[in-house]
């Protein structure tokens, strides 16, 4: 299968992983490319302010919520076929039978995915997976932290994932190309309705703060561990411990 | 041989009298100070509290003032705020860190309030307490219309003197560390002034 070969590829480029040294990832953040990394995100900034905000807050006067939910039902249940191809390759045989029973009950009760009968009325929601997550399971290194232009916060495993899961979605072979254009379609204005509904927290973050960059390493980092799990850092500091807290 | 032994126990039972009366004083090591049960019970409330102001449909500001009332009575904010200060509290006069701690206060409120009142619709629900480390572990879920439900975790202890929340964390981001980030790039910016920082932190959040 394509997703195997390009993983093997992937697994190949991630022995070029940077790991932190000792003591070399305060606060468990290696970022050795902050310089360029800044510059990424002073252009992703530039991009939301002058395109992607505006458009998002136009879309949000224009769609109401029922019209998002659908959009956002549309997106999931085209990525889902990706999806479970990333729960197989983590062993994840349940969250694989979960969401292979989320596509047939939604395609089928839910016309074609407009609809989420499968969360709303079995209560059977989504197993996330993703091809940054199985390098995780699979023992990779998250290497070091990157800013992609355009595509925002990522580490060296995630961009890995991210290209490799350009190609594990099965439908991206057997769709032909109006339905695959309709689909590249719905997870763009899917993105956009995101922008929009997290619109405050995202502002707080890129233009409120005294450092957005930061913010957004430290949050997309914690976030991302968290999703991914089995981290063997302890995220509990205990101020009470501190000398200077006492 | 009689009197001595009768001696000899008078003084243990006074010696076991003094310690008995030496251990309700001394904090006990090993001694659970919190249970799982008081903090659960604390982020029951907590939750109520948060759960009432975002269903209140109260205006913006009316619900910030609610959100700094919620801070103020369920978190140990003055040990918040030093640990957001980190070692630069070691600098800082007494006069400073009260100043500091009341503009804190509301700039955690403003920009938490924020985040709640994207919960607007919707519901938290506490799913349970564990004990870890020292302190007590609250796990709730934030269920809201249209949206995979996520988790918001409490960090709950008693040594700010009464059970409260020192940490909170929204989908694994952690709120101490965030906002220690957050702080120390203010002070930067501030080249260090405590001042300073007080003075911005009544603009943001």
């Amino acid at each position: 299968m394509n997703g195997i070969a390009l993983g093997v590829l992937g697994m190949a480029l991630l022995s070029g992983c940077s790991v932190p040294g000792p003591g070399g990832a305060p606060d468990g953040i290696h970022d050795p490319y902050e310089f360029s990394n800044r510059r990424a995100h002073m252009f992703n900034r530039d991009v939301d302010r002058t395109i992607v905000r505006p458009v998002a807050r136009s879309y949000g006067k224009v769609a109401n919520n029922d019209l998002k939910t659908v959009v956002d039902n549309v997106a999931t249940n085209f990525a889902t076929p990706g999806i479970m191809v990333n729960n197989l390759l983590q062993g994840d045989l349940g969250g694989f039978g979960k969401n292979l029973y989320r596509v047939v009950i939604n395609s089928t009760l839910g016309i074609g995915g407009l609809f989420d009968p499968a969360s709303e009325l079995s209560d059977v929601a989504l197993v996330d997976a993703d091809f940054g997550m199985t390098l995780a399971r699979w023992g990779a290194p998250e290497g070091a932290y990157l800013e992609l232009p355009l595509l925002g916060p990522s580490t060296e495993r995630d961009a890995i994932g991210r290209f490799v899961d350009l190609f594990t979605n099965p439908l991206r072979y057997t769709l032909d190309p109006p339905e695959r254009n309709v689909s590249t379609a719905v997870r763009v204005i899917d993105r956009i309705g995101d922008r929009q509904r997290f619109g405050d927290t995202i502002d707080s973050v890129l233009y409120d703060s005294a450092d957005g960059y930061a913010q957004t390493r430290l949050i997309y980092l914690q976030n991302r561990r968290f999703q991914i799990g089995g981290s063997d850092q302890d995220p509990y500091s205990d101020p009470y411990e501190d000398p200077y807290a006492q | 041989m009689r009197n001595n032994s009768s001696a000899l126990s008078r003084r243990s039972v006074l010696a076991a009298g003094t310690a008995a009366a030496l251990l309700t004083v001394l904090p006990q090591p090993g001694q659970a100070a919190l249970s799982e049960a008081q903090a659960r019970t604390l982020v029951d409330a907590l939750v109520a509290d948060i759960n009432q102001v975002i269903a209140s449909g109260k205006s913006e500001s009316a619900m910030f003032t609610e959100f700094s009332r919620i801070f103020g009575r369920y978190s140990d904010v003055p040990t918040i705020a030093r640990y957001t200060l980190g070692t630069d509290a070691r600098g800082a006069s007494p006069a400073q860190m009260a100043a500091f701690t009341k503009e804190f206060q509301r700039y955690i409120s403003v920009k938490y309030g924020k985040r709640f009142r994207e919960f607007i619709g919707g519901q938290i629900e506490v799913q349970g307490a564990k004990a870890v480390k020292s302190f007590i572990e609250v796990k709730s879920l934030a269920k809201l219309k249209g949206q995979a439900p996520f988790e918001v975790t409490f960090l709950v202890s008693d040594k700010g003197g009464r059970p409260l929340f020192f940490n909170m964390f929204i989908e694994g981001i952690n709120m101490l560390l965030t906002e220690r980030t957050e702080i120390g790039a203010m002070l930067d910016r501030r080249r260090g002034s405590i001042d300073g920082l007080i003075q911005d932190l009544k603009s943001a959040g």
